[in-house]
């Protein structure tokens, strides 16, 4: 036995069944490296040719000195919220956070970045309103009215937040008074006031911000890099939704139960809007009359519009058609419920991949129900790709792309797989509270993230104006971008009111008229759908 | 241990295959630098999803991700060299449970994870443990491995028996 141990056949079984794993270990290793530097060699390809910047300049506007004084002018749902980024939040909020174990909410609150605001005015209609403010916060007195505030020497800067029939003659007002104006969207309610609004800010020295706040939202500025590098090619059509399906998000608001003729101050509330007698619901559900409100046009089509306007640019529409209805709602209300809007840019181009001249002209859909919150995303469909937009940013290459054509055909792009994707939320676990609520979220409305964390971009907005105010640097949504904004809405309530396609004069400024049309009459007018028969 | 010659190659396979599964996806994220478990655990459903989401979310996420390439790596050259070939079922039992345990195929989670099939309760994850369990007891480096290679010459004869 002894002798065949010595064997060079023993040995050699000893060696091929002691060692068999060996091979086995560097097929393996080879197979992991050729594996993961085939991947990381992709990546970079795809990465260098899209070159995306996804880094904003941080915003270092010192927010030191002394305190800018603000008034709140209307201290309702969305008042009180603009109140609160700046530092100033009810007990009865905290109350309510706690009753609905939103601990998060109270938390996210405290350690906000602090605006050195001081909130010295409140101007509400409903006396509970302003009346809670003057307890909660001191320092902070109740004007009766606008005009009584902007006369004050006691604030600088006011914050409106007021149904939209209001936003325009008190943004007016107060620029005119030399204060610096945060208005809430939509910017206008109608189109006259759209011009004297324009004049009032180019008169005055005073900061104009509309509250589009998504536009501090970091994959929106992502967008706006990916679409300058053209990693899209020419964008033909956009898509936007709204699917809403719950009372709040139609706008069916409680109704305060101290609500009555002698807490609320109705003429006031009124202001240039038809006389009628006392109407709670009128007051606290008056998004659904033209009235006060603008329907799903200047609502919340504003939202969409202005979100694809910060990434592309594209400015006003040649065209804009209208259809819908009250489908959803029949509960007295004028604004429509379901609602389609295509708006036209025949002479639009983000840049393209293919020879001059074959591609140039853009379709911008908005589409929206009240009747179901299946979620449809915001699509920007190129010749060479598409863009998924929300907090979450993703980019698919199309098959057919000319300018990835080459990188597809070795594989190294997979147009099912995307390109690019941005997720500042994948560390996220949070509670969203509701439906309406979600909705925002998705579309990158509520909030944002900054080196990590998340803050409420209207917080950013709000700084962003207050920035404007002590250092003299741009805003981000000013006077030519709610310009725009409004004035597309308008242009979307006319054609659904009239039942025409709607053509802007761009030379002109203007939206065209017909003989004898007068617009802004239309706009506001409660009767729809019979212009188009009698004209 | 003694096993036919057949018993003896399909259980030196299922070793060595065990083993290059590890192995591979241990380099795999060796080489890939921005690997991290922390999607995997945050996105972890179940009973036990509390500890996993915990564990992404706190500063012990960065070990844990080197935790599990060692474990990967170490386990998967064990099986397939054919060495500490015990010590490397269990804690290879240990690593797939916790892996079973933060993604568990129960019935009405929502998102256990992309699965390329169909799985109630049992998944390959269990499926991989049980054959862990197997090596464990029914060793086969003594036969073919590394513990055979330096096993003392003079138990040559018995290695040669039970494998012939």
């Amino acid at each position: 036995m002894s002798k065949e141990k010595q064997s060079p056949d023993n040995s050699r079984r000893r060696a091929l069944k002691g060692l068999a794993g060996l091979p086995f270990v560097g097929g393996i290793l080879i197979g992991a490296y050729a594996e993961s530097r085939k991947r990381k060699l992709a990546k970079r390809n795809i990465l260098e040719a899209l070159n995306i910047n996804a880094t904003r300049p941080e915003s270092t506007a010192d927010m030191s000195g002394d305190p800018i004084r603000v008034g709140i002018i209307g201290f309702g749902g969305r008042g009180s919220h603009l109140v609160r980024l700046l530092g100033y939040a009810t007990p009865s909020w905290f109350e309510r956070m706690k009753e609905e174990e939103n601990e998060g909410a109270i938390k996210a609150f405290q350690e906000q970045e602090n605006l050195n605001v001081q909130l010295t005015g409140v101007c509400d209609v409903f006396d509970v309103y302003a009346e809670e403010a003057v307890a909660a916060f001191p320092g902070c007195k109740r004007y009766r009215n606008y005009e009584e505030m902007l006369e004050s020497p006691d604030i600088d800067a006011v914050v409106i937040a007021t149904p939209d029939h209001w936003h325009a003659p008190i943004s007016i007002a107060a620029l005119q008074a030399n204060k610096h104006v945060y208005v809430e969207k939509p910017m206008t309610h109608n189109i006259g006031e759209t011009y004297a609004l324009q004049e009032a800010v180019r008169n005055s020295k005073a900061v104009f911000q509309v509250g589009h706040q998504h536009r501090q939202t970091q994959s929106f500025i992502t967008a706006r890099d990916i679409i300058k590098k053209k990693v899209l090619g020419h964008v033909s059509l956009v898509q936007t939704n709204t699917n809403r399906n719950d009372d709040n998000g139609a706008w069916q608001y409680d109704i305060h139960e101290k609500a009555s003729p002698q807490t609320i101050d109705w003429d006031q509330f009124l202001g240039g809007a038809p006389k009628i007698p006392f109407n709670k619901e009128h007051f606290f559900r008056w998004r659904k009359w033209w009235a006060y409100g603008s329907g799903l046009s200047g609502d919340l089509m504003t939202h969409d519009y202005d979100r694809i306007n910060c990434v592309l640019e594209m400015g006003m529409p040649k065209y804009v058609s209208a259809s819908g209805g009250i489908y959803t709602h029949h509960d007295g209300r004028e604004v429509p419920d379901v609602f389609q809007v295509a708006m036209e840019y025949p002479d639009f181009s983000v840049g393209t991949s293919r020879p001059k001249g074959i591609e140039r002209g853009m379709t911008f859909l908005y589409s929206a129900t009240l009747g179901n919150q299946f979620n449809r995303s915001t699509i920007l469909m190129g010749h060479d790709g598409t863009m998924e937009l929300g907090n979450t940013l993703t980019i698919y290459a199309d098959p057919g792309s000319t300018r990835y054509a080459s990188m597809i055909e070795s594989n190294l792009i997979q147009p099912e797989i995307p390109i690019y994707s941005y997720n500042p939320e994948a560390e996220e676990v949070d509670a969203i509270t509701s439906a309406t609520a979600k909705y925002f979220a998705d579309k990158g409305l509520l909030w944002t993230y900054r080196d990590g964390k998340r803050v409420d971009s209207a917080l950013l907005h709000l700084k962003e104006w207050l920035g404007a105010i002590r250092h003299g640097t741009p805003v981000s949504c000013g006077i030519r971008e709610g310009f725009e904004e409004a004035m597309t809405a308008h242009m979307g309530g006319l054609s659904w009111k009239i039942g025409r396609r709607i053509e802007w004069d761009a030379a002109r400024q203007e939206i065209i008229a017909l003989p004898g049309e007068d617009l802004d009459e239309i706009l506001l007018s409660t009767r729809v759908g019979e212009y188009a028969m009698e004209t | 241990m003694q096993y036919s010659k057949n018993q003896l190659f399909f259980l030196a396979s299922l070793r060595i295959l065990i083993g290059w599964h590890f192995l591979y996806e241990g380099l795999i994220k060796v080489f890939n630098p921005g690997w991290t478990s922390k999607a995997y655990l945050l996105s972890a459903e179940g009973p036990l999803s509390f500890f996993f989401k915990w564990l992404g979310g706190s500063a012990l996420a960065d070990a844990a991700d080197i935790i599990t390439i060692i474990l990967l790596i170490g386990i998967g050259l064990a099986l397939v060299l054919g060495a500490f070939e015990k010590l490397a079922a269990f804690a290879g039992i240990a690593l797939l449970a916790m892996f079973y345990l933060s993604h568990p195929p129960i019935p009405g989670l929502e998102n256990a994870g992309p699965a390329e099939g169909n799985y109630f309760l049992v998944n390959k994850n269990l499926i991989e443990m049980a054959a862990l369990g197997v090596l464990a007891f029914f060793p086969s480096s003594h036969l073919v491995g590394l513990v055979y290679y330096f096993k003392k010459q003079d138990d040559e004869t018995v290695g040669q028996h039970t494998a012939g």
